[in-house]
């Protein structure tokens, strides 16, 4: 039985990992869209939920929902769930042409890795600009 | 349980017993999490200001109310199937992979009816 359980644990033969490989823009963009993910799904949907339900509770609770949303932490925390929703959206959007068969390329897939990470802080910055400049 | 057929096996009735149903639940809510994502971000840019007046009496209308309901399914959906993923790649011993796969289901169920009844409550007048 022991043996039995076991099976898909700890006698699995283990893949090379983040340690072993040379990193490349594409490895990178690869974790970044896990780390994004992972971070929007937890915190993200944190935030949204807060949000939601302090403006259904009415103007006292959206008041200090808005407090700690306009402190200096709350802006990091905003700033960097728009950078990870962009950086997961450029990088989603990738997985969605790699999920085709297209962008193998040695030179196209680290180049278009890299570009997920150009776009994701250029449209960062544009969406702030744009919110604080109305 | 598939007929035994190369397509049976892949929709999540062969002997893997999920196939490539995840799969394609994740592709399918990140193509819809793209659409309700931008109407929100392009909503919040249009608005004159993010004061609580203004968002109640934006969310209240049936079009804005419709999309958050939307994005609050269709994100706590692919928030779902990501991190599924992530536990199946992490957590390998069978019982705490139930505990944590478990977990995740009530925690995203729940997320999405608080969500949910939130802006049924702004879109009924209720707040």
């Amino acid at each position: 039985m022991a043996s039995a359980d076991k099976v898909g644990a700890s006698n699995r033969p283990l893949s090379p990992h983040l340690q072993i490989w040379r990193w490349g823009p594409a490895m990178l963009v690869s974790i970044l869209h896990r780390v994004t993910g992972g971070g929007l799904a937890v915190v993200g949907l944190a935030v949204l939920l807060w949000w939601l339900g302090a403006l259904a509770s009415g103007p006292a609770a959206y008041a200090t929902f808005a407090d700690h949303a306009g402190s200096w932490y709350g802006v990091v925390v905003m700033v960097g769930l728009t950078w990870a929703f962009f950086q997961h959206l450029c990088s989603g959007i990738r997985h969605f042409v790699l999920d085709i068969g297209a962008g193998y390329e040695l030179e196209a897939n680290a180049r278009w890795s890299v570009l997920t990470i150009v776009f994701s802080v250029v449209l960062t910055a544009g969406f702030w600009a744009l919110l604080l400049l109305r | 349980m598939g007929n035994g057929t190369s397509i049976g096996r892949v929709r999540g009735l062969g002997s893997a017993h999920s196939g490539s149903g995840n799969w394609l639940q994740e592709r399918f809510t990140g193509i819809a999490s793209l659409v309700v994502s931008s109407y929100l971000l392009v909503s919040l840019l249009l608005l004159p200001s993010l004061n609580y007046q203004t968002v109640r009496d934006w969310i209240a209308h049936p079009l804005p109310a419709t999309a958050m309901a939307l994005f609050v399914i269709v994100n706590f959906a692919h928030a779902r199937s990501g991190l599924l993923v992530v536990i199946e790649d992490y957590v390998h011993e069978h019982g705490s992979k139930f505990a944590v796969v478990t977990l995740l289901n009530l925690v995203a169920f729940a997320g999405a009816a608080f969500g949910l009844l939130s802006i049924i409550r702004l879109a009924l007048g209720g707040a």
